[in-house]
């Protein structure tokens, strides 16, 4: 009386429905790890997170696969770097170094590059990889910035990654260092003499890095240290922070149909983002060996061991120092003696004062505008470069300084190479850094303001539409045609800028003392990092706009219908 | 007796005759008389040409360098003092040789430094400059090719001499012309321009009259052995391959910071673009379907 339950159809079909092949050992393994380490949840929610796509939120990236690049060849290079400065005789392949006295460090360099297989492309990779993570990291910041997407809630992923570019720029300066090779130790020289700038201090804090007088013996394996955990190790936390912030804060996007303050449209991870971002990081990994492979980097066996006696025209640091490196070169001789004590401004301000203060200035940044502003609201759309004129004015005036800092730095480059004078360009520096920012400042802003109006213009009276009419009475005019509704909701969709206080609300308000000066204080800068600012326009005269052109339209077309030249449309 | 029983005395058929350390002699001096006349500079005649040649070198200073040096290389001062031309009593037949040879003289213009440019004289006109302003004083003499030439030596010499001279090299002259010869910026537009690929002579030349803004290297300072090592050093340099890829301007950091930015941050932006711009589900083909 049993029924065969097997045989009992449960489709509509001929035959019954049956699971294709056995489970698959992919799925039998993540189920495995499913049952033991619950991460099924963690991963249905975070598998299917959206990114919204843009070429500009992908620089943040660069940043992150060359800094894994940065680990790999770096492990590769520590299994044959000696951090060691015994000093022993060269022996190896290069020739024109055999029997130099150097030190172990700069001998085993020399090891890496000319006798262990590919040595040379994994020091030259590690150190293109360098280059591009700050590099990558500083257009991220500016990209960042420029959008606005540093606002709340995001202020303290931008102090997160100020730190991580002030520590890839330690870190940077410590690999630099590592090879003990002439360039290298001039480096390193400089690092000294300007820790010996420090009033009181200086001294001491010399011999407490040095082991004791420059050079000693114990600098590169202390360097070697800093520079193979304990940054590294930082800087590892400080991405995950920065990447967990990231997650938590889900990504800023434009402004568009669909966007809103409360969702992110893009695609998921998987499939689709992992593939895009795996994807990105075989081309940073690509780019950076064929740079690798292509360009000479850090030739150590042309500047030979370090030898304080000894130097070389073109003694740059790697790039990103060069900034700091250009202000020294440009300040003036400036020392003040004092109690038998010589305090060297010419070395202080340069080095000592103005990197930390240029990170300072980099990480108020968002709060400082959040205060001018008043504005204390989450920000998750972000805002075109444009609409945050003196924002986009400030930055451009920082670039300016830092471009103009970092061309200094290769003064003597640009003097051998545009055959100018070395003192001219120091001269004319002196003055354009100073005055190139403020030129720079109002330039930017009043561009954007243009481009405000650009953008008004378009909503209000559409796109130039390159169809020229002849009127009846003979003239000639360029019939503009309304703009795609997308596209005029993308060009509308921000907030108008805030009314700043008025003196008399603010006196009215009852505050007094320092508060009330503070308070006055904000509406001033208020007042003038809004001044001028073009308002999107309103919904009515977005309306009259739009019947308008609609107007226009069908004149335009009663005017090629009746025209004498009956060429239009209306014939076809 | 003896002298004229002496064929009777003979002890062997091979024994000398008498005249035969006399016809040694002869030949040995004719041999040597021979060989000198052949070789060695003819005194009278070398004197005449060297005349000639100062004197023709005259010639052509009168009409290509006086108007600056002085019609006997005494220089010339202009009004406020300072030199129009400095003069070229003392400075040696290598000066010429080096100035005239890779033609920095005569200037074009007067300027901070005087480049290098084409070449105006031919080699015999050079050498004739060279006579005259020798003949006008003391100073270096244009080197033997042996001494800075590397011919002829082992590998193991030439191994090294190049060692050697690389540690001079970057102990003398890096500071200036940057570590592999690049050149480097002096003050007020004066530059130590490339010395790479410059003649084996020339260079010698130069550390031996430091021209224009350069220290003078005498002897003294470091020795001809020496200046040949730098010499080897440099010729090694340009034969080496260069290991590490392009070499990008040999300048150092600068030109490597901006092939980080141009090339590298360049190229991965323009990736970034190409990645954003494509999406994963190709809607165009997705289009044509549907229509």
């Amino acid at each position: 009386m049993s029924v065969d339950l097997s045989k009992v159809a449960s489709t509509n079909g001929s035959t019954p429905a049956e699971a294709k092949g056995g489970p698959k050992a992919a799925g039998a393994i993540a189920n495995w790890a499913d049952e033991r380490l619950g991460l099924g949840t963690a991963m249905k929610k975070n598998l299917r997170k959206v990114f919204p796509d843009h070429w500009s939120f992908m620089l943040g990236e660069i940043a992150l696969w060359s800094f894994v690049v940065l680990l790999l060849t770096g492990v590769f290079l520590t299994l044959w770097f000696d951090p060691s400065m015994t000093e022993v005789q060269y022996n190896g392949s290069y020739d024109p170094l055999r029997g130099v006295h150097m030190s172990s460090a700069m001998a085993s360099t020399l090891d890496i590059s000319f006798d262990v297989r590919g040595g040379l492309l994994m020091r030259q990779m590690h150190h293109w990889a360098a280059m591009i993570f700050i590099a990558s990291m500083m257009i991220h910041m500016l990209r960042v910035y420029l959008t606005g997407a540093f606002r709340k809630p995001r202020e303290l992923n931008w102090v997160i990654g100020c730190l991580l570019l002030l520590l890839g720029t330690i870190e940077g300066f410590t690999g630099y260092s590592l090879p003990d090779d002439l360039l290298s130790g001039t480096g390193v020289r400089a690092a000294d003499g300007f820790m010996k700038a420090s009033p009181v201090v200086g001294t001491y804090m010399s011999f407490f890095l040095f082991g004791g007088e420059f050079p000693g013996d114990s600098i590169i394996p202390r360097f070697y240290a800093m520079h193979i955990l304990l940054i590294p190790g930082i800087l590892l936390a400080l991405v995950a922070a920065h990447m967990l912030l990231l997650v938590y804060h889900k990504h800023t996007q434009w402004a568009g149909p669909g966007r809103t303050e409360e969702n992110v449209v893009g695609y998921p991870m998987l499939p689709v983002y992992a593939a895009k971002a795996g994807g990105f990081f075989f081309i940073v990994f690509g780019v950076i060996t064929l740079l690798g492979g292509l360009f000479s980097l850090n030739p150590v066996w042309k500047f030979g061991p370090y030898d304080p006696s000894k130097v070389t025209a073109g003694s740059q640091p790697d790039w990103y120092m060069g900034w700091p490196d250009g202000l020294l070169r440009i300040i003036p001789a400036w020392e003040t003696h004092i109690f038998g004590i010589t305090l060297s401004w010419n070395v202080m301000l340069p080095i000592l004062v103005m990197p930390p203060l240029m990170l300072m200035v980099l990480i108020a940044l968002p709060f400082l505008e959040a205060w001018i502003t008043g504005d204390k609201r989450e920000h998750h759309l972000l805002q075109r470069p444009r609409n945050a004129p003196t924002r986009t004015a400030i930055m451009v005036a920082l670039m300016t300084f830092y471009g103009l800092s970092w061309a200094a730095g290769g003064n003597d480059i640009i003097a051998i190479k545009m055959h100018l004078s070395i003192n001219q360009i120091t001269y004319f520096m002196r003055g354009a850094v100073f005055i190139g920012p403020v030129i720079a400042f109002i330039i930017t802003k009043r561009w954007c303001i243009s481009l405000q109006r650009h953008d008004e213009g378009k909503l209000l009276h559409g796109y130039e539409s390159g169809v020229l009419v002849r009127s009846p009475e003979g003239g000639y005019a360029e019939k503009h045609l309304p703009l795609p509704v997308e596209e005029a909701y993308r060009l509308s969709a921000r907030d108008n800028d805030p009314t700043p206080e008025t003196v008399e609300e603010i006196e009215s308000s009852g505050l007094a003392g320092r508060h009330l000066k503070l308070r006055k204080l904000r509406a001033k800068l208020a007042a003038v990092f809004f001044a001028d600012n073009v308002q999107k326009p309103t919904a009515e005269e977005l309306h009259d706009a739009q019947h308008h052109a609609e107007h226009e339209l069908h004149e335009l077309e009663a005017q090629i219908a009746a025209g004498p030249n009956k060429h239009g449309p209306a014939d076809h | 007796m003896r002298l004229l029983n002496r064929s009777a005395g003979r002890l062997s058929r091979h024994r000398r005759g008498p005249i035969a350390g006399l016809m040694v002699l002869v030949c040995g001096l004719l041999l040597t008389g021979g060989l000198y006349a052949a070789f060695a500079p003819a005194q009278a005649d070398s004197n005449q040409s060297q005349e000639a040649l100062v004197k023709e070198g005259r010639e052509l200073f009168l009409v290509g360098c006086a108007f600056c040096h002085g019609q006997n290389g005494e220089g010339v001062l202009t009004q406020g003092g300072s030199q129009y031309g400095p003069a070229l009593t003392d400075v040696g037949e290598a000066a010429v040789d080096f100035q005239v040879g890779t033609g920095r003289m005569p200037m074009a213009q007067p300027g901070v430094q005087a480049p290098r440019k084409e070449v105006v004289y031919t080699k015999e006109e050079i050498a004739a400059l060279s006579a005259y302003v020798g003949s006008l004083g003391t100073g270096p003499q244009i080197p033997d090719t042996e001494l800075y030439s590397t011919e002829g030596m082992s590998d193991k010499q030439l191994e090294e001499l190049v060692v050697r001279g690389g540690q001079i090299f970057l102990a003398n002259c890096t500071a200036c012309h940057n570590f592999e010869g690049s050149g480097g910026a002096m003050p007020r537009g004066g530059y130590a321009p490339k010395i790479r690929g410059v003649d084996s002579k020339h260079i010698y030349e130069a550390m031996l009259t430091g021209p224009q803004s350069m220290d003078t290297f005498s002897d003294g300072n470091i020795p001809p052995e020496d200046k040949k090592a730098v010499i080897a050093y440099l010729e090694t340099l340009d034969e080496a391959p260069s290991y590490g890829g392009l070499t990008l301007g040999g300048l150092g950091p600068v030109s490597e910071g901006i092939i980080a930015w141009l090339v590298g941050i360049g190229s991965l932006v323009g990736f970034a673009v190409w990645i954003a711009a494509h999406t994963t589900r190709s809607s165009k083909q997705k289009d044509e379907v549907e229509a």
